[in-house]
C-alpha cells in the first residue's frame, strides 16, 4: 500500500514537472513558501503563547490571505481554465490581486497593534 | 460591503451563516465551481480580517459558535478544491489509493479539532441572544433583559400583513418561478427566502431581514405574469397549425382562429388590470404606513381630538431641556435604561444605564433601587452617586408606554441578579394579577418607583365624572393617595406630568434619631434629699405659721406639740 503510494507521488511529481507552464510554477513556488511562513507562524504561537493575540492572528491571517489570493490568481491564470473565466484576462486576474493584497496588508498593519 | 454590514448591526450573523449555508449547497447539487471557490475564499479571508477591526466584535469570529459555520465551509472548499485539482491531475486507480488515506485522515483531524476546542471552551457555544432564536422559550427564563424587549417578541400576523401587504401572497408564486428556473444565483435566493422567513416569524426586529428578499421576489413573480399576459404574439405552434389548416375549411378555421384570440386578450386585459389595480392599492397602502407608522418621532407625541385636530404632546423635550438649563454639568441622572440616549441626546447629562448597556448586573441594580422601598433605594443612590431621577408617567394622559406599565420587567430584570431581596410575586394581588388600586399589593404601594409616579396625582381630579387620583393608564383609581418622599423631592413635572424628575437630597446634617429622649425618673432623689434636710441644723421642716385668733385643726395640733 505504502509503495503504491509513494509511487503514485513520485509519478504526480514528475508529471508536475513536465507539464506546468513556468508562470504557474513561479506562482506554485511562491505558495509553498507562503505555507512554510504560515506553518512557522502555528508552530511559534504553540510554544511561546498566544500573548499578543491580535499580533498572532494578523500575522497568521496574512499567510492565509496571500496564500488564498495566490491560488486565486494562479486558477484564473491557468489556461486550461479559460473557459470558465472568459471575461477575465490575465492582466485584469494580477491587477485584482494586487488590489486585494493592498487591502489585506492595509488592514493587517492595522490590526497587528 | 460585508464591513459596512458588520459595524453597523449584530445582523450581520445572519450573513456570515447564509452565504456559507449557500457555498455548501451548491456544493451538494453539484454547482461548485471555480468562480464559487475564488469568491467564497476571498471573501471569507479579507471579510474576516476586517470585521476584526469593530472594536465590538473583536476576536469573536473566531472564538463564537455563531461564526463556525464560515469557518468550517471555508475549510471544506479548500479540501474539496484541492481533491478536485488532484483529479484532473491523476488516474482512476493512483486516485483510490490516496483517497482512502488523505480523506479519511483529515476528516477525522478536523473533527476531532473542532470537538476539543469546543470543549476545552475556547470556541464559546452560541450565545444567548442568537441562541434564543432556535429556543424561543430560553430568554424569558434566563435572560429577562433579552425577552423584555418589545421588538424580541414573536411577529404576530398582523404585523406581517402591515408590513407586506399584497406581497405576501406574491411572494410563494416568485419563490416557485425562482425554483422552477434554477441555477447558481437563484439557490441563494431561495435559501434566504426560506431562512429569513423562519426568523422573521421567530422575532419582530427580524422582520428587517425579510423584507428585501420579499420584495424581490414578488417582482420576479408580478413580471413573470406580466410578460405572459401582456404580450400580444400568439404562440407559435398554433399559428402553425392554424396556416396548415388554412386551406382545408378556410371558413371554419378562421373562425376557430378568432375565438382563441378573443378569449386570450380578454383574459390577458383582465389579468393585466386586476395585477395593476393591486399595486396601487399596495402603493397606497405603503405611503400611508410609512407617513403614519414610520416617520412620526416618537420623542414628540401627536394626538387627535374628537374634531380631527391635533394635540401635539412636547413633555419629552421640555422635561430634556429642562434637565439641560436647570441641573450642573456634571449631574448624573437615573432612569430606565430606554431614556439613556435620549437623555445623553437632548439633555447633555450623564446617566447610569443606556440603550446600549450590556452590563446586565449594572441594570439590574438600576431596576431594584426602583422596585425597593425608599431606604433601600437611597442606599442604592447614594452608592451610585445618583443626583436626579427620571421617570416616565403616563396616568395623567393615558400614555401606555411609562414606566409602571414597564415595572414588572424591571423587578424580573432584577429578580435574576438579587432573588433574595426582589421577588415578582411580591408585586402582585394575592390573584396574581398587576394593579394599582387598593387591591395593590403592599410591596408596591411601597416601592419608589411607584411613589414616584403618584405623588401628589391623589389631590389632582382630572375630570369630574372620576375621583381624584385617577390613573386613565389603568383605568383604576390608585391605592395610595397619601404619598410622602423623605429623601426625594420633586424637581420638575412636565405639562401633562408625563416626565418626573426629582431630586435626590444629601443626607441631612444631623440625622434624627428614632429614639424619644431618655426620661429620667425623679422619684430616688425625693427620698435621698429628706434625709439630710432632717438632720441639718437651725432648720425646722413643715415649720407651722401661727395665725393669732384663729384654730389650729387638728392635723396641725399634732404637729405643732412634736
Amino acid at each position: 500500500m505504502s509503495n503504491s503510494v509513494i509511487s503514485v507521488i513520485s509519478r504526480f511529481l514528475e508529471e508536475y514537472a513536465s507539464s506546468t507552464p513556468n508562470k504557474l510554477k513561479v506562482v506554485d513556488a511562491y505558495l509553498l513558501y507562503i505555507m512554510m511562513t504560515g506553518a512557522l507562524q502555528f508552530l511559534y504561537c504553540l510554544l511561546v503563547g498566544t500573548f499578543p493575540f491580535n499580533s498572532f492572528l494578523s500575522g497568521f491571517i496574512s499567510c492565509v490571505g496571500s496564500f488564498i489570493l495566490a491560488v486565486c490568481l494562479r486558477i484564473q491564470i491557468n489556461p486550461q481554465n479559460k473557459g470558465e473565466f472568459l471575461s477575465i484576462s490575465p492582466e485584469r486576474a494580477f491587477a485584482d490581486f494586487l488590489f486585494a493584497h493592498t487591502v489585506l496588508h492595509l488592514v493587517v498593519i492595522n490590526f497587528i497593534g | 460591503m460585508f464591513v459596512f454590514q458588520v459595524s453597523a448591526w449584530g445582523g450581520y450573523v445572519f450573513i456570515i451563516n447564509l452565504i456559507p449555508l449557500h457555498v455548501f449547497v451548491l456544493l451538494l447539487m453539484r454547482r461548485f465551481s471555480k468562480r464559487v471557490y475564488i469568491a467564497y475564499s476571498t471573501f471569507y479571508v479579507i471579510g474576516l480580517i476586517l470585521s476584526m477591526q469593530i472594536p465590538f466584535v473583536g476576536f469573536q469570529p473566531i472564538r463564537t459558535s455563531e461564526h463556525m459555520a464560515a469557518a468550517g465551509v471555508f475549510v471544506l472548499v479548500q479540501l474539496y478544491s484541492f481533491l478536485q485539482y488532484l483529479r484532473e491531475r491523476l488516474t482512476r486507480q493512483e486516485r483510490q489509493t490516496l483517497f482512502s488515506v488523505a480523506v479519511c485522515a483529515a476528516a477525522l483531524l478536523l473533527f476531532v479539532c473542532v470537538v476539543y476546542l469546543s470543549c476545552t471552551g475556547w470556541i464559546a457555544p452560541w450565545s444567548g441572544r442568537f441562541y434564543s432564536l432556535w429556543d424561543t422559550g430560553y430568554a424569558k427564563v434566563h435572560i429577562p433583559i433579552i425577552a423584555s424587549v418589545s421588538e424580541h417578541q414573536p411577529t404576530t400576523w398582523v404585523s406581517f400583513f402591515f408590513d407586506l401587504h399584497i406581497l405576501v401572497c406574491t411572494f410563494p408564486a416568485g419563490l416557485w418561478f425562482c425554483i422552477r428556473n434554477i441555477s447558481d444565483e437563484r439557490v441563494f435566493v431561495v435559501l434566504y427566502a426560506v431562512s429569513a422567513v423562519y426568523f422573521a416569524g421567530v422575532m419582530v426586529r427580524l422582520m428587517l431581514t425579510l423584507t428585501p428578499v420579499v420584495c424581490v421576489l414578488s417582482a420576479v413573480a408580478f413580471s413573470s405574469v406580466f410578460e405572459r399576459y401582456l404580450s400580444d404574439d400568439p404562440p407559435a405552434e398554433d399559428d402553425r397549425r392554424n396556416s396548415g389548416s388554412l386551406y382545408e375549411k378556410a371558413g371554419k378555421v378562421r373562425k376557430q382562429v378568432l375565438c382563441e384570440e378573443g378569449l386570450g386578450s380578454n383574459i390577458k386585459s383582465l389579468v393585466s388590470v386586476l395585477l395593476l389595480l393591486l399595486l396601487l392599492m399596495f402603493t397606497v397602502h405603503c405611503t400611508w404606513v410609512t407617513s403614519n407608522a414610520y416617520s412620526s418621532p416618537s420623542v414628540v407625541l401627536a394626538s387627535y381630538n374628537h374634531d380631527g385636530s391635533r394635540n401635539i404632546l412636547d413633555d419629552f423635550r421640555e422635561a430634556y431641556y429642562w434637565l439641560r438649563l436647570n441641573t450642573g454639568q456634571h449631574t448624573r441622572i437615573m432612569s430606565w435604561w430606554d431614556y439613556g440616549y435620549q437623555i445623553a441626546g437632548m439633555a447633555n447629562r450623564t446617566t447610569l444605564v443606556d440603550n446600549n448597556t450590556w452590563n446586565n448586573s449594572h441594570i439590574a441594580l438600576v431596576g431594584k433601587a426602583m422596585a425597593s422601598n425608599e431606604s433601600v433605594a437611597y442606599d442604592i443612590m447614594r452608592l451610585l452617586d445618583v443626583d436626579y431621577v427620571l421617570i416616565v408617567f403616563g396616568g395623567v394622559i393615558g400614555y401606555a408606554g411609562d414606566d409602571i406599565n414597564k415595572f414588572l420587567w424591571m423587578v424580573r430584570i432584577a429578580e435574576g441578579e438579587h432573588p433574595r431581596d426582589v421577588r415578582e410575586s411580591d408585586f402582585l394581588s394575592p390573584q396574581g394579577e398587576f394593579r394599582v388600586d387598593k387591591a395593590a399589593s403592599p410591596a408596591l404601594l411601597d416601592c419608589l418607583m411607584y411613589k414616584m409616579s403618584y405623588y401628589r396625582f391623589g389631590e389632582m381630579q382630572l375630570d369630574f365624572r372620576t375621583p381624584p387620583g385617577f390613573d386613565r393608564t389603568r383605568n383604576a383609581e390608585i391605592g395610595n393617595k397619601d404619598v410622602r418622599l423623605k429623601h426625594l423631592e420633586e424637581a420638575f413635572s412636565s405639562e401633562h406630568w408625563l416626565v418626573r424628575i426629582y431630586r435626590v437630597k444629601d443626607p441631612e446634617n444631623r440625622p434624627r434619631l428614632e429614639r424619644k429622649p431618655r426620661v429620667t425618673s425623679t422619684a430616688n432623689k425625693h427620698k435621698h434629699k429628706r434625709k439630710a434636710t432632717r438632720r441639718r441644723r437651725g432648720f425646722i421642716k413643715n415649720k407651722l405659721v401661727l395665725k393669732k385668733g384663729r384654730r389650729l385643726n387638728r392635723k396641725q395640733r399634732r404637729t405643732g406639740l412634736n
